[in-house]
């Protein structure tokens, strides 16, 4: 399974909703997430990729589309 | 190591429900409650002034301790919203209280701002004796003034808080404390001068909910407690969904989660000490119980404070 086939799960997951977020569509601005649900997101992607976020990483602006999350990913991977 | 003695607060009397809020900044006044869980907070009028409700808070602080004033050693102001430039509150505040060669010290940190003088007063009573830590902030007339930012403008209120720690004896004693500070986001919380307060409200909850959950577990570990030995959280009154978060993110019930943000809003400085004045008139200390007062703001500073009913 690539990362963005897991990320679209836990965006669909924790948003609640079936559809297939668009992976450069703006994960807030399309009602997605929003500022509460995002500390979620990030939780579940330390879970899902075994990896650890630090603290200076947690800028919104990375986590804004499904595109831009799994850059970061796999760039962390 | 210190105690906590006794908590004040000093509110300005006009109550601003979300509809009064609502005709100043056009934001749906259901909406602000939805969002903020804030359904009134105190605006103060033009007489009510930072050193004013500072000293206000003080007076009802040294009353609940029965101390007097001039037996204090140290006097900690802390406010993000100071009337001037320099000096800063303390040294009116001292005046107000009638003290006249007793250092006072501002702390223009903010919301986390009374947290940091608990912290600090820990460590400072052994040589200072007596510490009064004040918060006090009029934030009424910033967010009420053009250009207004909608989203943080319904969030404040006006208020002050006050805290009496003494290096021998009180009500508490402080097990552990930490302070922490992270400059690098220093733009997405802030007041500029003339401004309205920015926030980058993403970015605000996303480091709190990380660091304020990790600086509470630090406290505990040091006083080798557990999460759930404590028997009440106080915190700084940000936004009741973010109290809810914290409480999910510890694995603690949300009701342990003192708060008072419903009535007053977002004072930030003060918020943690008149949380922790109306905490401790309903509820109150427990002999060797822990309670973890913790705040997160502006800065960012953060940090946390563990102290056990005697």
């Amino acid at each position: 399974m690539d990362s963005r086939t897991q990320i679209n799960q836990i965006i669909q997951k924790i948003a609640k909703r079936d559809e297939v977020p668009d992976p450069d569509e703006s994960l807030f601005e399309a009602g997605w997430l929003d500022s509460f649900a995002l500390p979620d997101v990030v939780s579940a992607l330390e879970r899902e990729f075994s990896i650890e976020i630090p603290d200076s990483d947690l800028n919104p602006r990375k986590f804004d589309t499904v595109a831009r999350i799994a850059a970061y990913v796999d760039g962390r991977r | 190591m210190a105690f906590l003695v006794a908590f004040g607060s000093c509110l300005p009397s006009h109550v601003a429900g979300n509809a009064e809020v609502s005709a100043l900044t056009g934001v749906d006044a259901a909406w602000i409650e939805r969002v903020s869980g804030i359904a009134e907070r105190r605006f103060a009028c033009d007489e009510e002034t930072v050193v004013s409700m500072a000293v206000g808070a003080a007076r009802d602080c040294l009353a609940r301790a029965g101390v007097d004033a001039t037996a204090l050693g140290l006097i900690l102001v802390s406010s993000g919203t100071s009337e001037r430039r320099f000096p800063g509150p303390a040294a009116a505040v001292a005046a107000g209280l009638g003290l006249t060669s007793t250092p006072a010290i501002d702390l223009p940190l903010a919301s986390a701002g009374s947290l940091a003088g608990l912290a600090l007063a820990d460590r400072l009573a052994p040589a200072y004796g007596k510490v009064l830590i004040v918060a006090s902030e009029k934030l009424s007339p910033i967010f009420t003034r053009p250009p207004i930012n909608q989203t943080t403008a319904v969030l404040f209120g006006d208020g002050a808080g006050a805290c009496l720690i003494d290096p021998d004896q009180g009500a508490a004693r402080i097990v552990a404390s930490d302070f922490h500070t992270d400059g690098t986001f220093a733009g997405d919380l802030r007041l500029e001068f003339e401004g309205p307060i920015e926030m980058n409200g993403r970015t605000v909850i996303l480091q709190a909910t990380r660091k304020l959950p990790r600086a509470i577990s630090a406290v505990l570990e040091r006083s080798g407690r557990t999460v759930q030995d404590v028997g009440a959280f106080l915190l700084h009154q940000a936004n009741q969904n973010l109290l809810d978060r914290l409480a999910a993110a510890l694995g603690v019930q949300p009701a342990l989660f003192y708060s008072n943000i419903r009535r007053y809003g977002n004072t930030s400085s003060a918020s943690l000490l008149i949380a922790a004045k109306e905490w401790l008139d309903e509820v109150g200390f427990e002999s060797g119980v822990p309670v973890v007062f913790a705040a997160f703001g502006a800065g960012f500073h953060w940090g946390a404070l563990l102290a056990e009913g005697v």
